[in-house]
């Protein structure tokens, strides 16, 4: 994440995400199968998975970032973070990326999607691209920070990815175990933010020093 | 040419304005799926569709979205061709000067809508979406107007007296009631005051179809369990909780409850203006008048229609329930407004009818109303 950026006293914040009470069950991707081509390609339903939850709790896809440090990207500079559309769902529907970092969209698919990017920050653009099957990879770059900015396919609604775009280096998501990594971060006082695209926020205070430091966030279903 | 001077009818104008109204309510239905559907931005680009001419676009890639997004297209295409030839044959044919305005605005409507709707898609603007829902509904309203104008019923004289006029005695019940031609200004501004009400409740509705973000009330006749839901903060982000739409996957707002609730009020309100209009209709008109009857229908209409706003949400706004709602509207809309027409147009021709409490002077007025032919 850090290539190429000189840190010379640097700490990783870690920790674990947990969710609290009973989320709502996953609905089945209905229309999915009501279409033709796409639900060809399944025998049963897939499921929503708004709420990533393992056996103990643990919630994945949350984003991890400190909070207000901007104007620290070094996205330009990144590898491209991919966004594949497959099997008519967006593959993954979580994910983050830096300012001026490429995110490339693929169509793993042999029908027609469209990508329809539908930022809510100004000066990050929407577009909207016809993706044919087997048709070029698409390429996106956002200069602006944005959580969770709405990729979708009209041609089938259900299909969904939320990607965060993120002024700084300092980011992760959490795993099917709930865990994230923010590595490399200078020592110094932070505010964690932890984002979850249906819980809403929660926020820390921690202190990195030369050590890794700990940080676990517990969301509510309220 | 004067109003009451006789008209040559063309029945064959008639009939091609019916079919355009018709053709206009489906481009409606149509427009409404594409919403319903989640599917106006499926086809990225427009005049064309993908890499196609939008006619020569292949059947086999009209699949998903798609579908909804250019059968709409090809629908629209079709009637502003078909207002266009509309609008032709109404200068070439129709003698009536007014009418050749009424067919120019008509066609100039058609072409501004198109320019909105292919606009709202290259311009990726929602906000374009509501003022395309609206001009739709005016736009049907326009051609509804223009197959009455040049149907036969309204240009034959006869009609603007009333059907029982020196053959039957009106009645109320039983009792006797003058034979009234015009109708009660109050009553016209009754339904006036109706019809500009159904249209504010369309764009009401367009608003929240435009909100691409579901029912932002799940429950009726509750909204979330209460007479009035809760849109503080932490409501708001308990109900995005546990909203799990597949799609229309936006989340909803305070405003947006607020937005539906003040929806169902205004239908509401709606729903006791018609009956108001349907009973002082029967009342002052008499039961056989066809404007109560149509007041009637009216009523019987808005019912369907409240009904179908309700299994909305019972359906989880289901797209062909919803677009079936959005139909019901247009329908309401263009009941009130040729309502109006007409009762205007009964009481602009005879100024001169004697009140209803003078019962023989209104079946004696036939003199009357000869001078003012």
């Amino acid at each position: 994440m850090l290539a190429g950026v000189p840190v010379t006293q640097a700490a990783d914040i870690i920790g674990t995400i947990t969710l609290n009470g009973t989320p709502p069950p996953e609905v089945p991707y209905t229309p999915l199968m009501n279409d033709p081509t796409c639900g060809a390609m399944y025998k049963t339903a897939p499921t929503t998975h708004f709420y990533a939850v393992g056996p103990n709790r643990e919630l994945a896809d949350v984003i991890v970032s400190l909070k207000d440090v901007t104007g620290k990207s070094t996205g330009a500079n990144q590898p491209p973070v991919t966004l594949d559309q497959k099997g008519c769902l967006y593959v993954p529907q979580i994910l983050a990326i830096q300012t001026g970092q490429k995110l490339v969209v693929k169509n793993s698919d042999s029908c027609i999607h469209n990508v329809h990017c539908v930022p809510a920050v100004s000066g990050n653009p929407e577009s909207n691209q016809v993706q044919m099957p087997g048709g070029a990879d698409l390429t996106y770059t956002f200069s602006k920070p944005e959580m969770f900015m709405k990729f979708k396919c009209d041609v089938h609604p259900w299909m969904f990815a939320w990607v965060s775009v993120i002024d700084s280096p300092y980011y992760g998501i959490s795993d099917q175990a709930g865990k994230f990594v923010i590595k490399n971060v200078p020592p110094g006082k932070y505010t964690v933010q932890a984002d979850h695209r249906k819980l809403g926020t929660l926020t820390k205070e921690v202190e990195v020093k030369d050590t890794d430091v700990t940080v676990n966030f517990a969301f509510d279903v309220k | 040419m004067s109003e009451n001077a006789p008209v040559k009818i063309n029945r064959s104008l008639h009939w091609y304005a019916m079919l355009t109204a018709f053709f206009t309510f489906l481009l409606l239905g149509a427009g409404g799926l594409v919403t319903s559907h989640e599917a106006g931005m499926s086809v990225p680009n427009w005049p064309n569709s993908f890499d196609y001419n939008m006619f020569l676009f292949p059947p086999s890639k009209w699949i998903g979205g798609i579908f909804y997004e250019h059968t709409h297209r090809l629908i629209a295409s079709g009637v502003g061709l078909m207002t266009t030839i509309l609008a032709v044959w109404v200068w070439l044919k129709d003698s009536r000067r007014w009418m050749h305005w009424v067919g120019t605005a008509a066609f100039l409507l058609v072409v501004a809508q198109g320019v909105l709707g292919g606009l709202r898609v290259v311009l990726a603007d929602a906000q374009l979406g509501i003022f395309h829902a609206i001009i739709g509904q005016l736009f049907f309203v326009l051609t509804a107007a223009i197959a009455l104008f040049t149907s036969r019923w309204w240009q034959n004289w006869e009609n603007f007296q009333h059907p029982t006029f020196n053959k039957q005695q009106p009645t109320v019940g039983d009792r006797p009631h003058a034979g009234k031609l015009d109708v009660g200004c109050s009553l016209r501004r009754l339904v006036l005051l109706t019809t500009i009400l159904i249209f504010c409740q369309l764009v009401i509705g367009a608003s929240m179809r435009q909100q691409h973000a579901g029912l932002s009330i799940p429950d009726f006749p509750l909204a979330y369990g209460k007479i009035w839901p809760d849109t503080s903060t932490a409501a708001v982000q308990s109900y995005n909780e546990h909203r799990m739409n597949v799609i229309a996957e936006n989340p909803i707002t305070a405003f947006q409850i607020v937005l539906q609730m003040v929806h169902r009020l205004v239908a509401l309100v709606i729903f006791v203006l018609i009956a108001a209009c349907a009973w002082q209709a029967w009342r002052q008109l008499g039961r056989k008048d066809p404007l109560a009857k149509f007041a009637l229908f009216w009523l019987i209409l808005i019912l369907g229609q409240a009904l179908l706003g309700a299994a909305t949400i019972w359906s989880n706004k289901a797209a062909d329930v919803a677009t079936a709602h959005v139909l019901g509207g247009a329908l309401s809309l263009v009941t009130g407004a040729l309502w109006y027409i007409i009762a205007f147009r009964r009481s602009a021709a005879l100024p001169e009818i004697a009140p209803a409490t003078t019962i023989s002077g209104a079946y004696g007025g036939a003199p009357a109303m000869a001078a003012n032919k």
